[in-house]
C-alpha cells in the first residue's frame, strides 16, 4: 500500500486539507506532514522503481537511486525544519502553498521519466507562486505574476523539448541526455529545449533575474521555503540530465562571480541572499559541467550542505524582518544587542556559507575546486576562489555585520520566537556537525568516495583566503572605501522586461499609430468619397433609387413590344 | 533579553576601543597565517602559483578590494530610486 504513494504525495495532498483544519492545529500539519512523509521515504528501498502504462507509453512515476535520495533527504529535513520555523504562521494560503510546493518539489526528485518529472516541474511553479504572492503586497503581486510567467515558461520549454526529443526516437526515461562528448553543439534540438528549461529554473545568467526579483518580496517563512526547492530541483535535473557538459563549466563560473557585486551593493538583506543563492549554484553548476564521480558527489554535498548554511540565513533575516519590519541595510544595525541568539546563528550560517574550517561549507566546497583543478581549468579554477572570497564578503560579513553590528539603529527589537530560534538552531548544529563529521553526508553521496577535506594544506590556505578577505573588508571600512548601505533598487536584467520592453512596446505602437494614420487618412477620405458618389446615386434621392408607378411600367412595356412589333413587320 | 534597561545598557562593543581590539587580534591572526607560509606546509596542490608564498593570502585580499571597487562603480551605473519600478 505504502509503495503506491510516490514520495511527496502525503505532502501534496495533506496540503490541500491544512485549511479544514481548526486555527491552532494548522501550523503543526507545516510539520507533521513532512516528518510523515520522510518516514515514507526511508521505508521506501534503494533502488525501488515503480513503472505504470499510460496509453501505452510506459512511465516511471518513482525512481529511488542514491542521487535522487540525497536530495530527498535534504528536502524533507529542511521541510521538516521550514515547517517548526513557520510554526506561528495561520494563514491558509502559505500553509498550503508551502506543503504542496515542497511536496512537487521532492515529486520532482524522484520522478523516473521526463513526462513525470515536466508534471511536478509545473506544480512547483503553480504552487510556489502562491508564497510570492502571500506576501500581499502590490510590489508582491506584480513580481509573483512575472515570476510564474518565466516559470511556466520553463514548463512549457520542457514539454516542448521532451516531445521533440521523443519524436526524435529519444526514450522517455529521465537518464542522461547529454551525449557522450559532453557539447550541446551535438545534442538534438529538445534536449538543447530541456536543457534551457532547467536553466531557467536553475536561474542561468541572463534567465536569472526571476529570482531576486521574486523571492524577497514574499513573507518571511515564504522566502525560507522558495529559497529551497526550485533552484536545487533544478541543479538535481541538471547532474542527472547534464553531466559532464563542457558549457555548463563557463556557465557555473559565470554564475559564481557576477552575482557577487550585485550582492556587494544590495541595500535588502533578503535580496543579498538572492544573488548570495545564484552564486551558491555556479559552484554546482561547474561541479555538474565537470561531471566526474567525485564532481557530482561534490554537487550533491554541496547542494545537501547549502540547503541547510543558506536557509539557515534566509531564516535569520526572516527573524529580522518579522521583529523589525524591514530588511534594508539602511535601516537595520546593532540588533545584536537584543538578538543575539539570532545574532549568534546567523554567525555560524554566514561562516559556514564562507567555507571555515570545522563548518559543512568547507568538507563540501572543496570537492568542486579540486575536480576543477584535476581537470586543468585554471581560470575557472582562480574565478571559483575569487568567488570564495566574494561569497565571504557578501554572506559571510556583510549580513551579520549590517543587520546585528554596523551603526546602531535604536531598534530594540525583542528575540526572535522559541520555534524559529530551535530550527535555526538544528541548522546550526547540522552545520557544525557535518563540517567535523563529514562522513555523515559522504556516506549519502551518490558515489562511493575516500575523501579528506582536513589536510594542513588546505586548511591554512583556507584560513588565509578568508582572514584576508576580513582583513581587506576591515580595510575597506576603516577608509571609508566600503559603499554605504543606501536605500535603492540596482538595475538588473530584469530591467529589459520590466522597463525596455514595455517602453519598447509603447514606443512601437505608438508608432504604429502613426504610420496607421499615414496610410489610414488619405484612404479613408478615398473611400468616403465613393461612397458618396454611390449614395448619391443609389441613395433614397438618387437616380437609381426612384420608385416608378405601375402605369409608366405597363407603358414603357408597351413601348417596347410595339417596337419590337414594328421590327417583326418590317424584316 | 528585552529589560528596560537595554537603552541604559553599555554593551562592550560600544566602546569604540574595543572593536579596535577585535582589528587587532584580526591582525594578529592574519600575520601568524600569513607567516605560516614561511614553513614548507604545503602538498598536493594541483597548480605551480598555490605553491607561492602568501598566495593564498594575497588573493583573498586582492579579490576582495577589487570586487568591492568594482562594484563601487557598477553602482554609479545601476542605482536608481526605490521607487523605479513602481
Amino acid at each position: 500500500m505504502i509503495e503506491l504513494l510516490p514520495p511527496g504525495a502525503i505532502l501534496i495532498l495533506g496540503g490541500l486539507l491544512v485549511p479544514l483544519l481548526p486555527g491552532r492545529l494548522k501550523p503543526w500539519a507545516g510539520v507533521a506532514l513532512p516528518v510523515l512523509g520522510f518516514i515514507h521515504l526511508l521505508a521506501l528501498d534503494k533502488g525501488f522503481v515503480r513503472t505504470l502504462v499510460v496509453f501505452g507509453y510506459e512511465l516511471t512515476p518513482v525512481r529511488i537511486d542514491g542521487l535522487s535520495l540525497v536530495f530527498g533527504y535534504v528536502f524533507f529535513i529542511a521541510a521538516i525544519l521550514g515547517g517548526i520555523y513557520g510554526l506561528h504562521v495561520r494563514d491558509n494560503v502559505q500553509l498550503a502553498a508551502a506543503l504542496t510546493y515542497v511536496g512537487s518539489a521532492i515529486g520532482g526528485v524522484f520522478a523516473g521519466d521526463l513526462i513525470t518529472l515536466f508534471i511536478y516541474w509545473e506544480l512547483t511553479a503553480v504552487t510556489s507562486v502562491f508564497l510570492v504572492w502571500a506576501g500581499r503586497t502590490k510590489r508582491a503581486a506584480r513580481a509573483g505574476m512575472r515570476y510564474l510567467v518565466i516559470q511556466v515558461g520553463s514548463g512549457v520549454i520542457l514539454l516542448a523539448g521532451v516531445i521533440l526529443h521523443f519524436v526524435d526516437g529519444g526514450s522517455l526515461e529521465f537518464g542522461k541526455l547529454i551525449g557522450a562528448d559532453g557539447r550541446l553543439g551535438s545534442a538534438g534540438i529538445g534536449v538543447l529545449l530541456i536543457f534551457i528549461a532547467f536553466g531557467i529554473k536553475c536561474a542561468f545568467p541572463l534567465l536569472h533575474n526571476w529570482l531576486q526579483d521574486a523571492y524577497p518580496e514574499s513573507t518571511v517563512t515564504g522566502t525560507v521555503y522558495l529559497s529551497i526547492f526550485t533552484t536545487k530541483l533544478a541543479v538535481y535535473a541538471l547532474a542527472r540530465g547534464f553531466p559532464g557538459t563542457g558549457i555548463l563549466i563557463v556557465i557555473g563560473a559565470v554564475m559564481t562571480a557576477f552575482p557577487i557585486f550585485f550582492a556587494v551593493i544590495e541595500n535588502d538583506l533578503r535580496r543579498v541572499l538572492t544573488y548570495s543563492l545564484n552564486n551558491q549554484l555556479g559552484f554546482m553548476v561547474v561541479g555538474i559541467g565537470i561531471g566526474t564521480q567525485l564532481a557530482i558527489n561534490g554537487t550533491a554535498a554541496y547542494a545537501f550542505a547549502n540547503i541547510i548554511f543558506e536557509g539557515l540565513l534566509f531564516m535569520a533575516m526572516g527573524a529580522v524582518l518579522l521583529r523589525t519590519g524591514t530588511c534594508l541595510g539602511s535601516e537595520l544595525g546593532g540588533l545584536y544587542k537584543t538578538m543575539p541568539r539570532t545574532a549568534a546563528l546567523c554567525i555560524v550560517g554566514a561562516a559556514s556559507i564562507s567555507a571555515f574550517p570545522f563548518l559543512s561549507g568547507f568538507v563540501t566546497k572543496p570537492l568542486i575546486l579540486d575536480e576543477t583543478a584535476s581537470g586543468h581549468h585554471v581560470v575557472i579554477y582562480l574565478m571559483l576562489l575569487f568567488a570564495s572570497a566574494g561569497v565571504f564578503h557578501h554572506s559571510g560579513i556583510k549580513i551579520p555585520y549590517f543587520a546585528f553590528f554596523a551603526h546602531d539603529s535604536g531598534k530594540r527589537v525583542k528575540e526572535a520566537p522559541g520555534h524559529m530560534l530551535f530550527a535555526m538552531a538544528v541548522m546550526a548544529v547540522m552545520c557544525i556537525g557535518i563540517g567535523v563529521y563529514p562522513e555523515i553526508l559522504y556516506r549519502v553521496l551518490p558515489y562511493p568516495m575516500e575523501y579528506h577535506a582536513y589536510t594542513t594544506t588546505h586548511v591554512i590556505t583556507q584560513y588565509q583566503l578568508l582572514l584576508f578577505s576580513a582583513l581587506a573588508f576591515v580595510f575597506l571600512q576603516k577608509t571609508g572605501l566600503y559603499p554605504p548601505e543606501l536605500r535603492s533598487v540596482n538595475l538588473d536584467f530584469d530591467w529589459t522586461y520590466r522597463k525596455a520592453l514595455p517602453a519598447l512596446v509603447r514606443g512601437s505602437v505608438s508608432l504604429g499609430r502613426v504610420a496607421v494614420g499615414a496610410i489610414l487618412v488619405p484612404t479613408r477620405s478615398l473611400v468616403d468619397r465613393v461612397l458618396r458618389l454611390v449614395y448619391q446615386l443609389h441613395g433614397p434621392e438618387g437616380v437609381f433609387a426612384r420608385t416608378w408607378t405601375t402605369g409608366s411600367i405597363a407603358f414603357w412595356a408597351v413601348v417596347v413590344l410595339c417596337g419590337y412589333l414594328l421590327y417583326f413587320l418590317a424584316r | 533579553m528585552s529589560d528596560h534597561n537595554d537603552h541604559e545598557r553599555r554593551y562592550w562593543l560600544d566602546d569604540k576601543r574595543n572593536v579596535n581590539k577585535v582589528c587587532y587580534a584580526l591582525y594578529t591572526v592574519c600575520a601568524g597565517f600569513a607567516l605560516a607560509d614561511l614553513f614548507p606546509y604545503k602538498q598536493h596542490l594541483h597548480f605551480d602559483f598555490e605553491y607561492w608564498p602568501g598566495f593564498s593570502s594575497i588573493y583573498g585580499y586582492v579579490s576582495c578590494v577589487a570586487l568591492v571597487l568594482a562594484a563601487t562603480q557598477l553602482r554609479k551605473v545601476l542605482k536608481r530610486d526605490e521607487d523605479y519600478y513602481d
